[in-house]
């Protein structure tokens, strides 16, 4: 089976880190599964580890059978994202991952978004006009396509990532390794 | 230690399973329609469970493409149950219960040491031949993208109802 990502990383997603860095790490994360907050901060150590060499990419994959607060939540941080600005996205997808034990629901998330200084009215407007659902449809079919067996899963460089996300130093090892390619 | 999948031309054996405790289905029941069986080795276990959510997630796209989703594990009815309510499913499992294995048994996907079915899929088409199988190391979740290809590759349908 393909495991590799089948939509390439480009100006459409949300990345942290330069874009001609060596090695792109992509997430597919549910804003409600307890493991994507595990994982949370296993990428800032990855984050911090590698600094300039690493660009790492975030995107939905709600599983919203399980998860009935996953949908908004990825609706809540694009919603942020364009009302504004990439950073505000960022700092919502900390927060939302930061508080995920406090619970998700639509008060939650706007109050998450006002703490940003984003209007959280604003926010539930576009979550209830399903803005942001085509989006985060695609972000989670380019998922399926590429093999997310779960969340979360990483692809290194758009190769799926099998090992044990949550060895924080094999991790980096693997990223480094992906880093310095023979030359 | 692995016995071999059916191998895709291959007549899907029919069976009867319980679905619930006090209804059975067979594969002939199906016959007209697309099945993709899913067998795995316990409800409940973490990469199962995430296997199954995905899968049911994905519901919506094996209907686009006309087939209906089963499961297949060892795990009585009742147990099936209570997975189902937990995860919200909306396919059947099918218990493969008494004798046990047996159906797994039969489609090569029985894991005699361990007494569970193995991590595997068939995909068999409107006249009950399998067209493609797949089976995943017992602790990796195999994903959907295999799957949905193996269905998407199959010749279009003539007249029915459901396809989009």
């Amino acid at each position: 089976m393909s495991a590799h990502l089948v939509l390439p990383v480009s100006a459409r997603d949300h990345a942290l880190g330069p874009a001609d860095a060596p090695v792109t790490l992509v997430k597919y994360g549910d804003y409600e599964c307890p493991h994507c907050a595990r994982a949370h901060p296993v990428v800032r150590q990855l984050r911090a580890h590698l600094g300039d060499r690493l660009r790492f990419v975030f995107r939905n994959f709600p599983l919203t059978e399980i998860h009935r607060h996953a949908e908004h939540a990825a609706e809540a941080a694009e919603a942020v994202a364009a009302l504004a600005g990439e950073d505000a996205f960022w700092a919502m997808h900390d927060r939302i991952y930061e508080h995920q034990g406090e619970g998700l629901g639509d008060h939650a998330l706007a109050a998450h978004a006002a703490a940003l200084g984003v209007d959280g009215d604003a926010v539930l407007r576009e979550i209830r006009g399903e803005t942001h659902l085509p989006r985060i449809r695609e972000d989670f079919m380019s998922g399926v396509r590429s093999g997310v067996n779960g969340t979360p899963t990483f692809y290194v460089n758009g190769a799926r990532f099998d090992d044990d996300w949550s060895d924080v130093h094999a991790f980096a090892r693997a990223l480094e390794a992906a880093a310095a390619p023979s030359r | 230690m692995s016995t071999p999948l059916l191998a895709p031309g291959t007549t899907a054996p029919d069976f009867t399973l319980h679905a619930t405790p006090d209804q059975t289905l067979s594969l002939s029941e199906l016959q007209g329609r697309r099945v993709v069986l899913v067998f795995y080795p316990a409800d409940f276990s973490p990469v199962c469970g995430d296997e199954l959510a995905l899968y049911n997630q994905l519901l919506p796209e094996f209907h686009r493409v006309g087939a209906e989703l089963v499961g297949i594990s060892v795990d009585g009815a009742w147990c099936h149950r209570a997975f189902a309510e937990q995860r919200n499913l909306h396919f059947t499992l099918l218990s493969d219960f008494e004798p046990k294995g047996a159906v797994a048994r039969l489609y090569g996907a029985y894991r005699e040491h361990e007494g569970v079915c193995e991590r595997a899929l068939y995909v068999i088409d409107e006249g009950g031949i399998v067209r493609w199988s797949y089976r995943s190391p017992v602790g990796v979740n195999p994903g959907a993208d295999g799957l949905l290809e193996a269905l998407e590759a199959l010749p279009a349908r003539s007249a029915s109802g459901s396809a989009a």
